[in-house]
């Protein structure tokens, strides 16, 4: 996983190298390279931001985004959600992730931005977008990101509500829609 | 050494984030589990849990793997996010 550290928030000083060694790579190589932008961050984000840095992306015609929202539901009087993560391996599985997508599906960019921390009803969680040269390869690269990391990547939800507090437990389902995938 | 990592519901029901083992390497991620159940009966129980995942060095893995000295083990319930 060469290019994990670059992609990550934490790491301004090596996203600042970035141009350096891309510089070095031949012109059309550089061109064939999926570009990465893994994030875990408390902070809430831009989908604004991420489409039009999507949208840049040379020889791509489609560019498919998601958004996770904390989801209320009327008998719960849920007060927030609060996200563990493992720092450093997080980022990795959702780097190695994003990787099996951009081979699997010929995706020439993938966004993954997990937030984490205290969140409040409604606000955004999670967004995943990934732009690629035609739809349906789109469609299925965003989905097939979202199944792994509901699955795969190292992430705790805690339910804060007018009862109390407890873990979310994991999801049958959710293993099921991953599992579709092999 | 190993460094040991827990998280989640684990994290909370051992009151305990990391901890450091000395053990003789190289050993099996199952031999760390063993090793830690003996360590008291709150963490007999709730490493008995055959749900939970592990991690050898930030990289899920199966109980069967080996541990070298100076690796990262983490133990954790099943994930959440998305």
């Amino acid at each position: 996983m060469p290019d994990l550290e670059m992609t990550t928030a934490q790491q301004p000083e090596q996203k600042a190298q970035q141009p350096e060694q891309k510089a070095q790579q031949p012109e059309q190589q550089q061109q064939l390279q999926p570009k990465f932008d893994i994030r875990v961050q408390n902070a809430d984000f831009s989908l604004q931001d991420v489409y039009q840095q999507l949208a840049a992306t040379p020889y791509c015609g489609a560019v498919v985004t998601f958004v996770g929202l904390v989801r209320d539901h009327p008998e719960l009087q849920l007060q927030a959600l609060e996200l563990e993560h493992y720092p450093g391996m997080t980022e990795k599985a959702l780097q190695q992730i994003a990787t099996e997508a951009a081979q699997r599906f010929d995706l020439k960019a993938v966004t993954v931005i997990h937030r984490i921390g205290l969140l409040a009803p409604q606000q955004q969680i999670v967004l995943v977008g990934v732009a690629s040269a035609h739809r349906g390869s789109a469609f299925a690269g965003a989905e097939f990101i979202m199944d792994y990391l509901k699955t795969k990547a190292p992430l705790w939800k805690k339910q804060h509500d007018a009862k109390g507090a407890a873990w979310v437990e994991a999801k049958a389902s959710d293993q099921a829609q991953q599992q579709k995938w092999q | 050494m190993i460094k040991i990592l827990f998280f989640g519901a684990l994290r909370e029901r051992l009151q305990c984030a990391s901890l450091q083992m000395a053990l003789n390497t190289p050993c099996a991620v199952s031999e760390v589990l063993q090793q830690l159940r003996q360590q008291s009966g709150l963490f007999a129980e709730a490493l008995a849990d055959n749900q939970l995942l592990c991690a050898l060095n930030q990289q899920l893995c199966g109980t069967e793997v080996l541990v070298q000295s100076g690796d990262e083990v983490a133990f954790f319930p099943p994930v959440t996010g998305g």
